[in-house]
């Protein structure tokens, strides 16, 4: 599915200080039921934003319309858990672009990349820096250049670079995905297949 | 000119390495490809839209799990939503021409049941599914994970997908396990050690004593839990236990095709001197039963301990802090004797026939606590078929326990099977997070035996005094 080009995002923050989201947080299974994919935005975070009934959690930083922004920050180990895309599609459904942690978990990482969002990992210590700016100045904002690999928190002017392999870069800053690519490895993969004992 | 050595890891990943991408992922081929109601809708949707078709639809094998009801599979699903997800499935398989194993069949369940009672794992293989617990199939020697949505229509569209190499982890187990210490002890131990990030980044092979002597079962049920330390997999070396384990199911190599896949299994294990980015020793001796205590699978400790404090863990106190007020426990807890609502046997990583010999070795002769729930469900068909050939459900049925149908039921209760609020789940499933297994519900990780010992005391018990 095509996404939008990634280059570089200047926005607000929303700050999650929490760790190991998982997740059966960011969408609980229950939402899982669809055949396609489509508001899954509404039910982000369902079971700490919402009460049984409906009704919004005040403390749930979601709910406070203090915060907002394309780029949620979040605690260390974020997305571990299972593997559905889905938690990666409520977030982009929902308005987020980036996502921002001192470590994620590998599929979820993967799917976010797939999908469009751009994982930044940070260290601790510049995590530790944004969620303080974003306490202090809650409309403090963070720029993510991809182009450079380099998140900076805006006004305070401190900033640090992150990681990312060269093909998905690429396929960020065009909106590519990867099935094309594969489609054009046909042959390739043809003759591997026709070696194969399986 | 002796060669590198290398690790089993890394003989089955070059070997399916369609092209390396400099500065980017490996396009790596798939032997074989499972696919259930959830996660597959939108890839079969994506398909459609691009006008693709599946290139090689004998490598992808379907069955319906995730959100069938335990209970009356013969009737109409009553839930809408599930009803459609499954009749996607059905009718998707039939129009691509991709084997399906729906409610009803006799080979249906739980898919990381089915696929290697079935024959269709098989060591050296390559093997993916929208599901994280699809690390299950490397007790086989097979480089197995799980995958997001769009990585589903790339297998169905390609039979590849592209992933960056993970870096190896190797994880010794020696020494002799306890009286009443089961794989499923094992593995929460490793990962208490680990913690629930510990391995993250790295493909994780189990060696030692103790996985040498393991059932394929085990191997099973420890593999099924590498995700929950964050890894991307975990494997096991073939050996002669996995080729008898596999000789003769339906879908294994037969005559000359066995024989030579056998002489090609037996080279599928680490040379000596194979490169490791870490490594990892434990002894078996330090294992107890275990149990969890918190909101992830990290958070666990030998049932006669107690609830650590944040500091002796090493996790961020406000988490810590966090999952202990959702689980209303506290530091210094004995977790003996606290009181239990429910208990689950079953999931890919419990539901296996050996897993129910063992909780009906301690059920025999007693009765199911009165206050207690108990969900038996068997994670396939077959096993629901062994269970009464085998006499496990008469002993069942004397001690006040039914057994429902197969199904991934409260692992994460999509169904019906959901846990309440604020009730407390002893589980031989894999993940304790904050409503998993029901919006609210407690749930603490264990193995068949500590079920088994809540579900007739009524209470946290360590199995050994029932044995
Ligand atoms: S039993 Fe649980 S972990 Fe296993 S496939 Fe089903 S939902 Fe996933």
């Amino acid at each position: 599915m095509a996404y939008d080009k990634f280059t570089v995002l200047k926005s607000t923050a929303v700050p999650m200080p929490i760790e190991n989201v998982d997740t059966d947080q960011i969408i609980p299974a229950r939402f899982l039921k669809a055949t396609e994919r489509k508001g899954f935005g509404d039910n982000l975070f369902r079971d700490w934003r919402f009460e049984n009934d409906g009704t919004p959690k005040k403390d749930f930083v979601l709910n406070n319309p203090i915060y907002s922004g394309k780029i949620l920050v979040g605690g260390k180990n974020f997305g571990s858990g299972s593997s559905r895309e889905h938690a990666a599609w409520a977030i982009y459904d929902y308005g987020f672009r980036c996502v921002v942690s001192s470590f994620f978990a590998d599929i979820f990482k993967n799917n976010s990349l797939n999908i469009g969002i751009l994982p930044v990992q940070v260290s601790e210590a510049f995590l530790d820096k944004i969620f303080k700016a974003i306490e202090a100045n809650p409309k403090t904002e963070l720029e993510v250049n991809l182009p450079e690999q380099k998140i900076t928190i805006v006004g305070d002017g401190a900033s640090e670079s992150f990681d990312i392999n060269g093909y998905k870069k690429n396929n960020m800053m065009n909106g590519y995905d990867d099935i094309d690519f594969l489609q054009s490895l046909k042959s390739d993969i043809q003759t591997l297949a026709t070696k194969s004992i399986y | 000119m002796s060669k590198t050595p290398a690790a089993l890891f890394d003989k089955v990943w070059d070997s399916h390495v369609v092209k390396h991408i400099d500065d980017g992922p490996d396009v790596l081929f798939i032997d074989r490809h499972f696919i259930h109601e959830v996660t597959s809708p939108v890839a079969f949707l994506g398909l459609e839209s691009r006008g693709l078709k599946v290139m090689f639809p004998e490598k992808t094998f379907a069955t319906a799990d995730h959100n069938t009801p335990t209970i009356n599979q013969h009737l109409p699903v009553q839930d809408p939503l599930s009803a459609n997800q499954l009749k996607a499935l059905e009718s998707n398989s039939a129009k691509y021409g991709i084997s399906h194993w729906g409610l009803g069949n006799p080979k249906n369940g739980i898919v990381h049941v089915v696929g290697p009672e079935n024959g269709i794992t098989l060591p050296g293989m390559t093997i993916v599914c929208g599901d994280s617990h699809t690390s299950t199939h490397g007790a086989f020697g097979a480089i197995a994970f799980g995958i997001g949505t769009s990585e589903v229509e790339m297998v169905l569209s390609s039979q590849c997908i592209m992933q960056p190499r993970p870096k190896k982890m190797r994880i010794n187990v020696n020494g002799k396990l306890g009286k009443g210490i089961v794989p499923k002890d094992v593995v929460l131990y490793i990962i208490s050690k680990l913690t629930a990030a510990g391995a993250t980044g790295y493909f994780v092979e189990f060696a030692g004593d103790v996985f040498e002597n393991m059932t394929m079962e085990g191997r099973m049920t420890v593999c099924n839990m590498s995700i929950e330390m964050g890894a991307r997999g975990g494997m096991v070396a073939p050996d002669e236990t996995t080729f008898n384990y596999i000789k003769g199911r339906e879908k294994a190599p037969k005559g000359e095709a066995w024989d030579k896949a056998v002489a090609y299994w037996k080279t599928l294990k680490s040379d000596e001197g194979a490169f490791f980015d870490k490594e990892y020793n434990f002894d078996a001796a330090d294992i107890e039963p275990m149990i969890t205590y918190g909101t992830n699978p990290g958070m666990g400790i030998g049932i006669t301990k107690k609830i650590p404090s944040a500091e002796q863990i090493g996790s961020g106190k406000a988490s810590f802090d966090k999952s202990l007020a959702y689980m209303d426990f506290h530091e210094a807890d004995n977790m003996i004797g606290k009181k239990v609502d429910y208990v689950f046997i079953g999931s890919c990583t419990n539901g296996r026939i050996e897993d129910f010999r063992a909780f009906a070795s301690i059920v025999k002769g007693r009765k199911k606590a009165d206050h207690v729930t108990a969900w038996i469900v068997p994670g396939s068909h077959i096993v629901e078929a062994q269970i009464k050939e085998e006499g496990i459900l008469d002993i069942l049925t004397e001690a006040g326990f039914q057994l429902r149908q197969p199904g991934c039921s409260a692992c994460l209760a999509m169904n019906d099977d959901k846990i309440p609020a604020g009730k407390y789940a002893v589980s031989t499933s894999n993940r304790n997070f904050e409503g998993r297994q029901g919006p609210g519900a407690r749930t603490m990780l264990a193995s068949p035996l500590v079920a088994a010992a809540a579900a007739v005391t009524g209470f946290v018990t360590d199995p050994r005094e029932l044995i």
